[in-house]
């Protein structure tokens, strides 16, 4: 069974500027230079009602490319887990206008785009670019763990260790791709791993 | 005079069988010798006496132990019933048009009884009379939609309609072949449907779905699918498939004729009130090979359909590992004859 | 696949005037049954029998869909209008017969909103007058903003501000009264739907402002039927059914077509829900659409109609139907 293209798998696109006045940028790593190239594009004064939210990583590249660009307000965040608390706050208190976009992994795209669709915001409105790694975030629909950073076809569920082919089906509420057992019906086949998604 | 509901199981001991009236009336899914997809769908009107379509919504022999299998996999599994927070309302819609369904097929099993929004649900074959508020979800012991799907035979899957599409926002999944309402719920009608292969070249679901978003109130419309299973197995989930999943090497020869099933979805559409959903009850008939070929032209016709069945539709539905062995098995019963056109027994 | 709606028998149970241009229509099922349920926007096409002319319009019904023992629609006078509605005022009396469609709803409430933010002006207020029951009974957030001629032509403001007091803001032109439509639209919670119905240059106005202050089209939901506008006689060849039909000065290409026995399938009769399009197999001259279904390339390529509301003025037409 080879995990071909299907239809709920994401389609990323380039950052482009909407209209209004409020704008919240999130990215992680690479993420920082689809904002640069997208500002190239945009009107005078479009950052002054901007926020960019930036998870750098370790090597913490790129942060004087975005400070540069004048965002009204710039955070650094460790991990996405650490900007989270800020970023339900932002979007409590947010209104209609207020537009997001959001670059660089997959993972992170998907996390926030997952938060941004519980405060209210249509995902057809979200504006996303991916950079960087293509590892994947996997939901086990056996045990419903999630595993992060899969880079394998096929991975191990690191909750119940079953051995998952991972699907291109996509679940924007999970925001995880489909790991299914991928030999249920014979445990003991057992398929080659791959490095598929670096 | 009413229906005689049998004592059976979809597990464990699997002791599901269908009764000779009942083999007659499965709703055999092919019209011809050969299977491809199509935009089969049609109006879903009454049927003749004594077919499954003698009522909109059909309650048969197996209606007791399908809900009493359902109990079980909820307790196991309470994730098979969700509904996102918006669709309380359809669900409301649904318990009204199951309590009405089932009232006006079956007045000798379910009475259902209004007094403005105060209502009695009498439900004989399960034990239950209750008295509730319609409308205020504190009155009922679940949600509307989970109190009445543990009281109807089928999945059933509620869509909310916005911007051209329809979104799979709600639903109770207990026998589903194999997709997870879990990883599905929020999904819109090309995302939940993008594990099916060819269908989607074909431009199937753009019809489909252009057809759906036009379903009136009213005007309910249907459409058959099938698969095959392994044991009569209701509980065919992509969570359990490492449980299941192994059924499907211990086809032999031998066991064919008992084992392997016939699994037929009757799916219908229909537009919600209040709402503006689309509720889309998916009913599951299972039939054993040996009751099946009881029938000559069903055995003719399905060892064809099954010999002939291109490989990436036998391979979604999960047939590849005994596919030899049941055509092999089918084509005795297969004298090379005509097969009568039309789905019905001859 | 027929998409067309059932009909519902119904007898005119009240026709009570509200103002000097708008009449309320009261409406029972002749078997003394219930009328079906139905949500908050939806639309019944009313069949209107005049002499030996059948017109069917679609009219929001505006009570609660809590209530099924009746529906209420709202017809607006139009003098010069195709007849429709001079019908409904001066031949429509308590005890007629008439024949309805099954509700139909291209206009629903986004039941996922946080909170829901709608924009009447005129005859516009009568969707959200069932739309408000439905959301009030249900507890549900709302906002209604309201702008009418003059407060005497202010259709059921008094009956609204009363049901909900605050909820209700009204703007009224002879007072030179006018929403703030930036700061309001500028100020909403994120998840907030905006609901328009009005006259055509209200709603794009409200869409364009919408759009510019960063509003996502997804939260930005309108009705408009464009009434069919009477137009020059035309004649027209129905090529599949192998008719020659004329459309008359007060009547709509679609209702020609169906007095001469063919019957396309439609919903809306108001050209937005795209039932009804028509290929064009021949043409010579130039066609007057008035649809909001078809794309503006459709519209130059001369290919489809939408024979609802759409005309035509040349030399010859030839349809596939």
């Amino acid at each position: 069974m080879a995990a071909k293209s299907i239809i709920s798998r994401p389609v990323y696109g380039t950052l482009s500027p909407q209209p209004g006045k409020h704008h919240l940028f999130i990215a992680d790593a690479e993420g920082a230079l689809a904002i640069s190239d997208m500002a190239a594009k945009a009107p005078a004064g479009f950052f002054d009602g901007a926020e960019i939210d930036f998870i750098p990583g370790p090597d913490n590249k790129h942060v004087a490319t975005l400070k540069a660009l004048k965002p009204a307000q710039f955070h650094l965040a460790p991990s996405f887990a650490s900007l989270l608390p800020r970023l339900k706050q932002t979007l409590g208190n947010a209104h209609m206008g207020l537009r997001l976009y959001l670059a660089g992994t997959e993972g992170l795209i998907g996390q926030a785009m997952q938060v941004a669709l519980e405060a209210g915001i249509d995902h057809t409105s979200i504006q996303t670019e991916h950079r960087g790694s293509l590892a994947r975030r996997m939901q086990c629909v056996h045990c419903k763990g999630i595993t992060e950073n899969v880079t394998t076809q096929p991975a191990a569920c690191s909750h119940c260790g079953l051995l998952l082919l991972v699907r291109d089906h996509y679940s924007r509420r999970l925001a995880a791709f489909q790991g299914v057992c991928i030999n249920a019906e014979d445990r003991s086949e057992i398929p080659p791993i791959e490095e598929a998604f670096p | 005079m009413g229906i005689t509901f049998r004592k059976e199981t979809f597990r464990d001991d699997f002791t599901f069988r269908n009764s000779p009236e009942h083999i007659r009336r499965f709703p055999f899914p092919f019209h011809e010798d050969a299977y491809m997809y199509a935009v089969n769908i049609e109006p879903h009107v009454v049927g003749p006496k004594g077919s499954v379509l003698e009522n909109l919504i059909d309650v048969d022999e197996h209606y007791v132990a399908e809900m009493q299998d359902r109990a079980l996999v909820l307790a196991e599994d309470p994730l098979r019933c969700q509904s996102l927070p918006h669709m309380t309302l359809a669900g409301w819609d649904l318990l009204e048009l199951l309590m009405e369904q089932q009232a006006l097929g079956y007045p000798e099993h379910f009475t259902l009884t209004r007094d403005g929004d105060r209502w009695r649900w009498i439900n004989r074959p399960l034990g239950i009379d209750d008295t509730f508020t319609f409308g205020d979800t504190s009155t009922l012991p679940y949600g509307p939609m989970e109190y009445i799907t543990r009281q109807s035979q089928g999945d059933f899957c509620i869509l909310d309609q916005r911007d051209g599409n329809l979104w799979m926002d709600a639903g109770m999944v207990t026998t589903q072949a194999d997709w997870s309402l879990d990883f599905d719920i929020g999904m819109n009608f090309f995302e939940w449907h993008a594990p099916v292969p060819l269908a989607h070249e074909k431009g199937i679901f753009t019809r489909a779905l252009k057809f759906l978003t036009n379903i009136q109130q009213g005007k309910p419309a249907r459409r058959l699918n099938w698969t095959m299973t392994i044991n009569p197995r209701l509980d065919t989930s992509p969570e359990n498939y490492h449980k299941w999943g192994p059924d499907r090497t211990t086809v032999t020869p031998e066991n064919v004729g008992d084992k392997v099933h016939l699994r037929v979805e009757l799916q219908s559409f229909w537009r919600l009130p209040r709402s503006n959903g689309i509720v889309f009850p998916i009913r599951c008939y299972l039939i054993k090979m040996d009751e099946l070929v009881t029938q000559p032209k069903w055995a003719r016709r399905l060892h064809r359909v099954i010999r002939d069945l291109p490989e990436e539709l036998a391979t979604y539905k999960g047939l590849t590992r005994y596919r030899p062995t049941l055509v092999e098995w089918l084509s005795k019963l297969d004298d090379g004859s005509a097969t009568s056109p039309g789905f019905g027994p001859d | 696949m027929s998409t067309g709606t059932t009909k519902l028998d119904v007898v005119v149970s009240d026709v009570v005037p509200v103002n000097e241009l708008v009449t309320c229509f009261h409406f029972r099922r002749r078997d003394g049954e219930l009328l079906p349920t139905f949500s908050g926007g939806a639309h019944v096409v009313v069949e209107m029998r005049d002499g030996d002319r059948t017109r069917l319009n679609p009219y929001s019904l505006m009570g609660s869909p809590l209530d099924t023992r009746e529906y209420t629609i709202s017809v607006r006078r139009d003098d010069v209008g195709r007849g429709g509605s001079l019908f409904m005022h001066r031949s429509v009396k308590p005890g007629l017969e008439m024949v309805i469609s099954y509700p139909v709803n291209l206009f629903s409430l986004d039941l996922r909103a946080k909170k829901h933010l709608m924009l009447a002006g005129g005859i516009g207020i009568t969707p959200f007058m069932a739309q408000t029951a439905q959301l009030a009974g249900e507890g549900g957030n709302f906002e209604l903003h309201y702008t009418c001629r003059t407060a005497s032509l202010g259709t059921y403001a008094d009956v609204l501000r009363e049901r909900y007091d605050r909820r209700i803001r009204l703007y009224h032109d002879d007072r030179d009264e006018r929403i703030d439509l930036d700061r309001l639209l500028s100020t909403q919670p994120l998840g907030t739907h905006l609901y328009v119905c009005g006259p055509a240059g209200m709603i794009n106005w409200v869409r364009d402002r919408a759009a510019a202050l960063g509003w996502p089209s997804e939260a930005v939901h309108f009705e408009h039927f464009a009434a069919p506008q009477p137009g020059l006689p035309f004649d027209v060849t129905l090529a599949v059914s192998g008719k020659t039909i004329r459309v008359d000065e007060q009547q709509s290409l679609l209702e020609a077509i169906e007095a001469a026995g063919v019957d396309p399938p439609y919903l809306c009769r108001g050209g937005v829900c795209g039932q009804c399009e028509t290929n064009v197999i021949s043409y010579d001259g130039k066609f007057i659409h008035n649809d909001h279904w078809l794309s503006e390339e459709d519209h130059r390529s001369g290919c489809k109609i939408m024979p609802c509301v759409s005309r035509f003025e040349g030399r010859s037409l030839v349809l596939e139907r």
